[in-house]
């Protein structure tokens, strides 16, 4: 039973994005983009040559692709006022001890220190573009795992980290996977070695914090045989009147027999274009799974995908998008059979309040040999005013006839008799509303860790206040 | 001169916009502590009055007045009503998927406590809905369902009756409650009902019902007939019993006023 609601509150409510900490950065790159700030980050990171390389070819990638004319307007993005590299501090923190003053008022308005407290571990957090506080579990170094920013993993694991590094988002991949390629900071780099299961989620939490800055953090994990594990990343931004900018690449090896589970909870500021390229290769008998929270943000465009490489590989994709006022978020799933026996579920619920608007935009393709594919996909949208705005955009491309996909979209209103009935209880229109709402997310905020599915109904909660007229 | 619990005067009602007039002129008073029948045939008006009782924005009051406790209540919201008390058992509940009947009850019961008395403890809620689970027999798994999402027509009646238990209304208008509800859970529901009047003698009820079945559970100072939009007919549970014999032919509309 959904019953979250009853665990003590954890301090949230003050938390309405909008509330910024005095921190300097130590180093503050121009405004714009250039070879010249690549080569600075490269030299910056202290990073070896093929890696500068990468970056300057990623670069050139990015100039010469034109910009994607479908998906949100992106007509307002301004490049050269965007901050692609900051650095708070020089050095990783190991114990929280060791985070300064400021950093750690800011993580604790985001409940970070009761993460702490309930061992919810491992906490990876980037502050800045750049690590500035990891912790690691015992345990968990003594079961071999790799949980470093992607800055140590790249220095104390060159050859693993090499080869597999860009295998699964290459640079031309896309125009922003391009971008993210040549500027990348920040970013975690995990590795769960061949038939270790971890418990407890592996958890990042970020935070974009200061003005205009571009945040392009980089993830890399893998998975060896066998392995188990989930790992959460969630982070919110506070509110600024200019333009900031997210585009993240995740790259994500499911090797054979292992099970992985990615959640995001992201809840940007108004102002923000969060553009991020997630994808998962799931190799034979692996299963992925991507849990996906989009609030806020002007744009978001984002498509978590799994490219189901071996036989009986299955990938899941469950996302939740909230279009507030003036937002849009052009989100979905992407599923690639090119094995056989592959099965996919896509379920993507979206909200669009007052002039919002949600996209769900997904693609399934079934490669030629891919016999007895199966993959479902279930869209849900959920207008609450007569001005907010809904489009589907299901793409299925079938090389294989011997496969089989199924395809259902709805579109919902609040109905008038569901908002009476709540009413006729006792609960004022916008708890009737808000009831509604929470109940449509119910299926994928039980998904969640209890914790998050606190902080998902609270930040729905807050979204919905002054809803109703 | 002591006030009614619940008087509806010359109360006229249509779908709003401007749609067709369904309610004609209904005058009934409930004082507390009674039980009236509400009967009439399919498509009279029955429900339409009681979801305007209950403050339905569908439907348009274009005369009269409904007054709980001596108080108008027609420019209350829904929700206003019945944190003064109304209660309104539907016909066709709604569905609320992935919305649990304990979070929705909690809700409900904490929309209606004041800021002083702040929310229901999370153990006194508990103890308050095994009570009234009990009370009606119903598994405590049924709680944790969302709320009428794939529910059996009976028990789509159980879960009205069992917010209704929780809520504890000053005045509860149960429409076709006894609907759908098997031989059982017919008794059982009833008795929960008579001990919910056990427990307030002031709580007064509309039962709306095709069947004299519940009348004989739950006996009713008296009986109505709505006809038309209007109550054609009142007596004693003498008249529930004539009406199953005879149906609702010999009955007629009342005249109009002579207009002069
Ligand atoms: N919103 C509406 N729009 C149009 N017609 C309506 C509306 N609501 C009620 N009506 C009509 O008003 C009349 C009375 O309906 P109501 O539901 O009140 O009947 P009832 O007495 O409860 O019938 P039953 O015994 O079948 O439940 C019916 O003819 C119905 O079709
Ligand atoms: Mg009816």
């Amino acid at each position: 039973m959904p019953d979250n609601e009853t665990v003590t509150d954890l301090g949230l409510d003050e938390y309405k994005y909008d509330f910024v900490t005095d921190e300097k950065p130590l180093f503050k790159a121009e405004k714009g983009l250039s070879e010249e700030l690549v080569r600075q980050i490269s030299a910056h990171k202290d990073e070896p040559e093929w890696m500068l390389e990468f970056r300057l070819k990623a670069l050139e990638t990015f100039y010469s692709k034109p910009m994607p004319n479908w998906g949100g307007d992106l007509s307002t993005l301004n490049l050269d006022e965007i901050y692609f590299y900051l650095k708070p501090q020089d050095h990783m923190e190991r114990s929280w001890d060791d985070v300064p003053e400021n950093i750690k008022q800011t993580f604790e308005r985001l409940g970070i220190p009761e993460a702490e407290r309930k061992i919810l571990a491992g906490v990876g957090a980037q502050f800045e573009s750049e690590m500035v506080y990891h912790s690691l579990k015992k345990e968990w170094e003594e079961q071999g795992i790799i949980f470093e920013s992607i800055e140590d993993g790249l220095r104390k694991y060159p050859e693993l980290f090499r080869e597999h590094f860009a295998t699964i988002v290459p640079p031309q991949d896309n125009k922003y996977a391009a971008l993210n390629s040549a500027v990348w900071s920040g970013g975690s780099f995990v590795c769960i070695p061949a038939g270790v299961k971890v418990e407890i989620p592996l958890q990042a939490y970020f935070r974009v914090n200061a003005e205009q800055m571009g945040q392009f953090e980089r993830t890399l994990i893998i998975c060896e045989e066998g392995s188990q594990a989930h790992y959460i990343e969630g982070c919110t931004a506070p509110v600024y009147t200019t333009e900031s900018f997210h585009s993240g690449v995740i790259e994500i090896v499911v090797k054979k027999n292992a099970r992985f589970r990615y959640t995001t909870i992201q809840n940007w500021s108004n102002n923000m274009y969060n553009l991020v390229t997630q994808r998962a290769m799931v190799h034979e008998n692996a299963n992925m799974e991507w849990v996906d929270g989009n609030l806020g943000s002007k744009l978001t465009m984002k498509y978590p995908s799994c490219y189901l490489v071996g036989e009986r590989a299955h990938g899941e994709i469950l996302s939740i998008a909230y279009a507030g006022d003036g937002q849009h978020q052009d989100t979905g799933g992407k599923v690639v059979h090119a094995a056989p026996n592959t099965t996919s579920q896509i379920v993507s619920k979206s909200i669009s309040k007052g002039t919002g608007r949600s996209t769900y935009r997904g693609l399934c393709k079934v490669y030629d040999g891919a016999i007895n594919s199966k993959s479902n996909v279930e869209c849900d949208a959920l207008l609450l005013n007569d001005t907010s705005r809904t489009d589907t955009y299901p793409y299925i491309e079938i090389d294989e006839n011997q496969s089989s996909i199924g395809h259902e979209a709805s579109v919902s209103k609040v109905g008038e008799e569901q908002l009476f009935y709540l009413m006729s209880r006792g609960l004022s229109e916008e708890q009737a509303m808000t009831m509604v709402v929470r109940g449509f997310i119910e299926p994928i905020a039980k998904e969640l860790p209890l914790e998050y599915a606190i902080e998902l109904n609270r930040l729905i909660e807050l979204e919905m206040e002054g809803s109703v007229g | 001169m002591s006030e009614h619990l619940l008087e509806i005067r010359d109360l006229q009602a249509r779908v709003a916009d401007g749609g067709i007039e369904i309610l004609r002129g209904v005058d009934l008073v409930i004082e507390p502590g009674e039980m009236h029948a509400l009967m009439g045939p399919n498509g009279s008006g029955k429900s339409t009055l009681a979801k305007v009782i209950a403050g339905h924005p569908g439907y348009e009051v274009t005369g009269g007045d409904v007054l709980l406790d001596g108080k108008s209540v027609l420019d209350l919201e829904p929700d206003e009503r019945s944190r003064s008390g109304l209660f309104l058992a539907f016909q066709y509940p709604a569905e609320i998927p992935g919305v649990s009947i304990a979070n929705f009850l909690r809700t409900s019961l904490n929309a209606r406590r004041s800021e002083e008395e702040g929310d229901l403890d999370v153990f006194a809620f508990q103890k308050l809905l095994n009570d009234k689970l009990g009370l009606l027999q119903v598994q405590p798994s049924f709680a944790a369902r969302y709320v009428n999402d794939g529910f059996s027509g009976g028990e789509k009646k159980r879960n009205e009756i069992l917010q209704m238990a929780m809520l504890e209304p000053s005045m509860a208008v149960m429409d076709e409650t006894d609907s759908g509800l098997d031989i059982d859970a017919l008794r059982i529901v009833s008795e929960g009902v008579s001990t919910l009047r056990g427990q307030d003698d002031r709580m007064g009820v509309l039962l709306i019902t095709h069947y004299k079945r519940i009348l004989g559970y739950l006996q009713p100072d008296q009986v109505h007939v709505m006809l038309n939009g209007r109550i054609a007919h009142s007596g004693g549970p003498e008249l529930a019993d004539q009406l199953e014999e005879m149906g609702y032919d010999w009955l007629h509309e009342p005249e109009p006023e002579p207009v002069g």
